[in-house]
């Protein structure tokens, strides 16, 4: 493999694996407050370029992506509250069929609106054929748009639930439910602000990795799939986990090009999500112990 | 400061309370003492709301509390610590005590920091942890965090749901003697124990639950001499005359 033919492939790894692994960390929040995978992440993600796509219409883009966001946070709020909120003490199970039903709602109703044609932003900066050469690979300025979008939200993400407040709040409720309860914390409150901010940073992401990747009604499904993929190859519930993981399952896609053929890109990773639960359940970074208390 | 009149509460159609009525005094340390199952954990997770009552009032410093939710019910100036601590095992010490402090978030930063550092005056042993995670702290230490993280909130009420179970007696020793210097600094104590003889040695008063009914009130002295109490709950064999 020449050098060239390496970066080509590390800069797609680390391109799709930064999706991914956002994808992941929106599980992740919200597993942290509710202990439920909510499935309807991915569509977040169709929504917040759905949204963007049609707002340039009105907006420019900077402003559409902005307003996009807001809309999708909205929307993450209304699902918890409609859905979620009113439940008492809910099986894990029960809210799981819950964000599947979710997920196939949001779908339908992106298909009514916005048709089954694949769209997409505009390039944020140059156009399709602007290409900037990076370690000797050419690629178009949007992958590092979504790379630098992503890691500064990864970072970002880090701060909050470190420094401020609302993140010391919602890490209680992730630690102990009770307790934070005791301590005079709203743990639905808290929930609802998980959803709203996993919703923000899959729409975010939506967003910035439109142009290369395209934005569909369909979309969420997969993506869905490869952040769950991703959030338990980290072992569920640990964010920056879910970095390494990430960009590990995009760059295992990536290189697998050179070796099978491109058609075979989703079994793997789905193969891989597969030999994850057979024979590490609490991921490769997670756990035995902490698994093992773990409802789901 | 709280005063409870005919309280019921159960889980389904379990009626674990039954007319319960006690109250505690300001500056007080009162201790309800009973067997497992008696239903003294029911009746602090009653009044703190985590369990709804289904008959009886709670009133604490005036104001009825028995409909609020119990995120609420700490603003009121009621804080719990609970059985098994409970702390925020993946976070530091030091935060497990700035979350305490949430209901007091509008307070300044001075604040803050005084109240912390009058936890770590009480509690010597948080200071030297202060970065360490909770849930790597031993128990005593966790309980003592529990118990710093409650007082945090400057609750007019205290409760302390079995604070020495599981705990070396050198740590329970310990415990206790704070429980008492909190008394001396003027707090209100509510207190449950299954070491009652412990218990009611700090205490002021004491109540005896059983199966969901208080059977027997008074000084805690008294209870210490009682015959019954001592024969239940204090292990004692008092021999017939």
């Amino acid at each position: 493999m020449t050098l060239e033919l390496f970066s080509q492939y590390l800069l797609a790894g680390v391109t799709y694996g930064i999706i991914y692994a956002i994808v992941g960390i929106g599980f992740n929040i919200i597993y942290n407050t509710t202990g439920i995978i909510n499935f309807a992440q991915g569509e977040f993600v169709m929504l917040g370029g759905m949204t963007a796509i049609s707002l340039t219409q009105w907006l420019p883009l900077p402003l559409a992506i902005g307003a996009a966001v807001v809309v999708v946070m909205l929307i993450g709020a209304l699902v918890e509250i409609l859905f979620i909120r009113w439940l008492d003490r809910p099986s894990v199970l029960r809210m799981i069929i819950i964000t599947i039903g979710i997920s196939i709602l949001i779908r339908e109703a992106a298909l009514h609106i916005w048709g089954d044609g694949v769209r997409s932003l505009p390039y944020f900066a140059g156009n399709e054929i602007t290409t900037i050469q990076v370690l000797g690979a050419r690629v178009s300025p949007q992958v590092l748009w979504v790379i630098g979008v992503c890691a500064v939200m990864v970072l970002a993400l880090s701060l909050f639930f470190k420094y401020t407040l609302q993140g010391k709040k919602m890490q209680a409720c992730a630690a102990n439910r009770m307790a934070a309860t005791l301590c005079g914390i709203s743990t639905k409150n808290m929930v609802t602000l998980s959803f709203m901010l996993s919703a923000g940073i899959g729409a975010l992401a939506g967003c910035v990795m439109s142009p290369i990747t395209y934005t569909q009604y369909d979309i969420g499904t997969g993506l869905a799939i490869k952040g769950f993929t991703v959030a338990i190859l980290g072992g569920l519930g640990s964010s920056m986990a879910a970095v390494t993981a990430g960009l590990l399952l995009g760059l295992i896609e990536a290189f697998s090009v050179s070796v099978v053929p491109l058609a075979f890109q989703d079994a793997i990773a789905i193969t891989l999500l597969l030999a994850i639960l057979f024979f590490r359940p609490h991921g490769l970074f997670g756990s035995k112990d902490a698994a093992g208390l773990k409802e789901f | 400061m709280l005063r409870i009149k005919n309280l019921e509460a159960g889980y389904g159609k379990l009626r674990v309370l039954k007319r319960i009525s006690l109250h505690v005094n300001p500056g007080e340390i009162v201790t309800l003492i009973g067997a497992n199952g008696a239903g003294k954990t029911t009746l602090l997770s009653t009044i703190t709301g985590l369990v709804r009552a289904t008959a009886g009032e709670i009133v604490l410093k005036g104001q009825n509390i028995e409909t609020l939710k119990a995120e609420k019910i700490v603003f009121r100036g009621c804080s719990l610590v609970p059985e098994g601590r409970q702390v925020f095992a993946t976070m530091s010490v030091r935060e497990n005590l700035v979350l305490g402090s949430y209901v007091q978030h509008r307070q300044g930063k001075e604040q803050l920091r005084e109240g912390i550092e009058y936890i770590y005056d009480l509690f010597p042993v948080l200071r030297e942890r202060k970065a360490q995670l909770a849930g790597t702290l031993s128990g005593g230490e966790q309980q003592m965090l529990a118990m710093g993280r409650a007082l945090m909130a400057k609750p007019a009420l205290i409760m302390l749901d079995e604070p020495s179970t599981g705990l070396a007696p050198l740590v329970v020793k310990n415990i206790f003697r704070i429980i008492e210097r909190l008394r001396e600094e003027g707090n209100t104590v509510l207190l449950i124990e299954q070491n009652a003889k412990a218990a009611l040695k700090v205490a002021d008063r004491g109540y005896v639950l059983e199966t969901g009914k208080i059977i027997l009130e008074g000084q805690a002295d008294e209870l210490l001499a009682n015959r019954d109490v001592q024969r239940a709950y204090l292990g004692r064999d008092v021999k017939e005359n």
